[in-house]
């Protein structure tokens, strides 16, 4: 499944990005290239525009400004190497469809239209149902499962879409620490296959140990680049506004490092 | 109140209209349950969508569409009023979200704002053309619809084989339709109206399968018109499928419900309307909302009304 990106296009180029609701920007500027295999982690305050950046790099908000490139093509061309686990509180836990239904919608994007899936695409979805250790539940309605297994149904109907680049808004928001293991084991076996994957996230004493590349952002672009250089006091300071306690945080995290 | 209510009379009520006034009898009821069914199914999609109130919007400003198609084409033929109801539910929709993305007004408003508008000049528009002679449409019907007129209509003919009434094989027409789309696009109008940032992802446009799903409405809204026009259309439309939400968590089991409650509240209905001397469509859409009742009172304990009311668990 590795794949030779070095002379091809990197999997997400971003250039000059703005973004703006009702003509207000909450993006300005961003420059920003994903490169193959790498797991990104965004973080960033509340508000910094975390989710809108990825809304906007998958086509689902209008850009004001700059451009967005997906494996050195438009998102319209390479929908399909494109995976997307949107925030848990984005869809309705009470429509009527299980589990299976919903890991099965991963699979609709390498169907024509008018296609139902088939057995085939029964197959891969039960297998990343297993993966994700909700197999036995696949039946069951989706109002009927807790935050984590709710998380954990997304993961798997990304898995089924079968991309090479990932986008996950808040994947471990209101899991526990064992779902937050298995969810991070996920993430890093996707890496090895050669995936892409870009997660928001929130906890700063866990980003350092869980990504290899960070992108800082507060509405503008901080700093982007492998954890080691991005992940200092300085640029956290510059991200976070000089919010103390979260920066004693991060101050004794780096602390414990050395 | 036994002056008011007249005695159930077995011999009046049951056995007659399915005796001496079978034809009239049947088409009614067959019109009723074909009626429910396509609203039912295109409803299920509008309630998932939370869009009921987008039904109640269209269905009072396609008046507006066919006072102009009407004063364009001089004719009231099928094709004509297809095209009509399309073009103004779609310039509905387009107004209503006009209106909301331009403006701080919220959808709830936008919408009594386009919906009011264009049916006031729909109301207008029909007194003029009135003026100047003889109009085929006729405000009271769009609004009440006349479904014991349906038997009325002259019965279609293929190759010597006669079919029924005109209304209700339009009807039919319209039902195979829909069903036949719904089946072939079934993953895209799921995905659509669960998920739109996935479908969008997925290369699913869901702008599309939105116009898509209210062109459909439009044509469903138009084609039950004259039998029961504008104001129960929309009971049609919300009815069934809530009475199927309230029994069932899998989408094809809901589809299949929204017959069953068709079929009996078009039955029980018009057995109602023949029982008490009164309009046949209100009396089915009384009995489907007391089947609604009836099918909240066994399940309450258990299951939600409508998809979002319960705290998730
Ligand atoms: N639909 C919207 N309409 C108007 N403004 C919005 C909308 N969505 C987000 N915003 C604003 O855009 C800014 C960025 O929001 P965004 O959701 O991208 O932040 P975030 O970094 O994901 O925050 P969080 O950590 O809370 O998830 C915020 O100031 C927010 O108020
Ligand atoms: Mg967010």
């Amino acid at each position: 499944m590795m794949k030779d990106f070095s002379t091809t296009a990197p999997p997400l180029e971003v250039h000059d990005l703005t973004v703006a609701y009702d003509r207000r920007p909450v993006l300005y500027g961003i420059d920003l290239t994903v490169p193959a295999g790498s797991l990104t982690g965004i973080i960033g305050p509340n508000g910094a525009g975390k989710s809108t950046l990825l809304k906007a790099v998958l086509g689902l908000l209008p850009l004001s400004a700059g451009w967005v490139k997906i494996f050195g093509g438009p998102l319209a061309q390479h929908a399909r190497r494109t995976g997307y686990v949107p925030q848990r509180e984005s869809v309705d836990w009470d429509f009527p469809v299980n589990v299976m239904d919903v890991v099965l919608m991963g699979r609709y994007g390498h169907l024509p239209p008018g296609r139902r899936p088939g057995r085939a695409d029964r197959e891969i979805a039960r297998a990343c149902l297993d993966q994700v250790q909700m197999l036995p539940l696949a039946g069951r309605q989706i109002g009927n499962l807790s935050g984590g297994q709710r998380q954990r149904v997304f993961l798997a109907r990304a898995l089924a879409q079968e991309s090479d680049l990932y986008f996950m808004d808040e994947p471990f928001a209101g899991v526990d620490a064992a779902t937050e293991a298995a969810i991070i084991d996920l993430l890093r076996g996707m890496k090895d296959r050669g995936k892409t994957v870009v997660v928001v996230h929130h906890d700063l004493s866990t980003a350092q140990d869980y990504f290899d590349r960070l992108v800082l952002l507060n509405m503008r672009l901080v700093a982007a680049g492998p954890t080691a250089e991005v992940f200092t006091p300085e640029l956290l300071q510059k991200t976070y506004g000089g919010r103390l306690t979260i920066l004693s945080d991060v101050a004794q995290a780096l602390g414990e490092e050395r | 109140m036994s002056g008011f209510i007249p005695p159930f009379a077995w011999q009046r009520v049951v056995v007659q209209p399915w005796t001496e006034d079978f034809n009239v009898s049947f088409w009614i009821v067959v019109m009723g349950f074909l009626v429910a069914a396509a609203c039912g199914v295109v409803g299920t999609y509008l309630l998932l969508r939370r869009m009921a109130l987008v039904g109640d919007a269209i269905s009072h400003s396609i008046l507006f569409g066919l006072v102009v198609a009407f004063m364009i084409f001089r004719s009231g033929g099928t094709m004509v009023m297809f095209v009509a109801a399309v073009a103004t539910g779609l310039l509905t929709v387009g107004i209503i979200e006009f209106i909301h993305r331009q403006s701080r007004v919220k959808t709830d408003a936008a919408i009594c704002i386009a919906f009011t508008t264009l049916f006031a000049a729909g109301v207008v528009l029909l007194s003029v053309a009135e003026m100047q002679g003889p109009v085929h449409l006729d405000a009271e019907c769009v609004l009440y619809g006349e479904i014991a007129f349906v038997p009325l209509d002259p019965a279609v003919e293929v190759f010597g084989l006669v079919l029924g009434p005109a209304p209700v094989v339009r009807m039919v027409g319209v039902l195979v339709g829909l069903l036949v789309l719904a089946t072939i696009f079934y993953k895209e109008l799921l995905v659509t109206s669960f998920d739109p940032a996935l479908a969008r992802s997925l290369g699913i446009r869901a702008g599309v399968w939105h116009y898509g799903l209210m062109a459909v409405l439009s044509i469903v809204i138009v084609s039950v018109f004259e039998a029961v026009g504008a104001i129960l259309a929309v009971a049609m439309l919300v009815v069934p499928p809530m009475f199927a939400a309230q029994l069932s968590d899998r989408l094809p089991v809901r589809f299949a419900l929204v017959f069953l409650h068709a079929a009996l509240s078009s039955l029980l209905g018009y057995q109602l309307s023949v029982w008490l001397n009164c309009s046949p469509a209100g009396a089915m859409v009384v009995v489907g909302a007391m089947l609604f009742l009836l099918a909240w009172a066994v399940t309450r304990p258990r299951r939600a009304a409508f998809p979002g009311w319960t705290a998730p668990s």
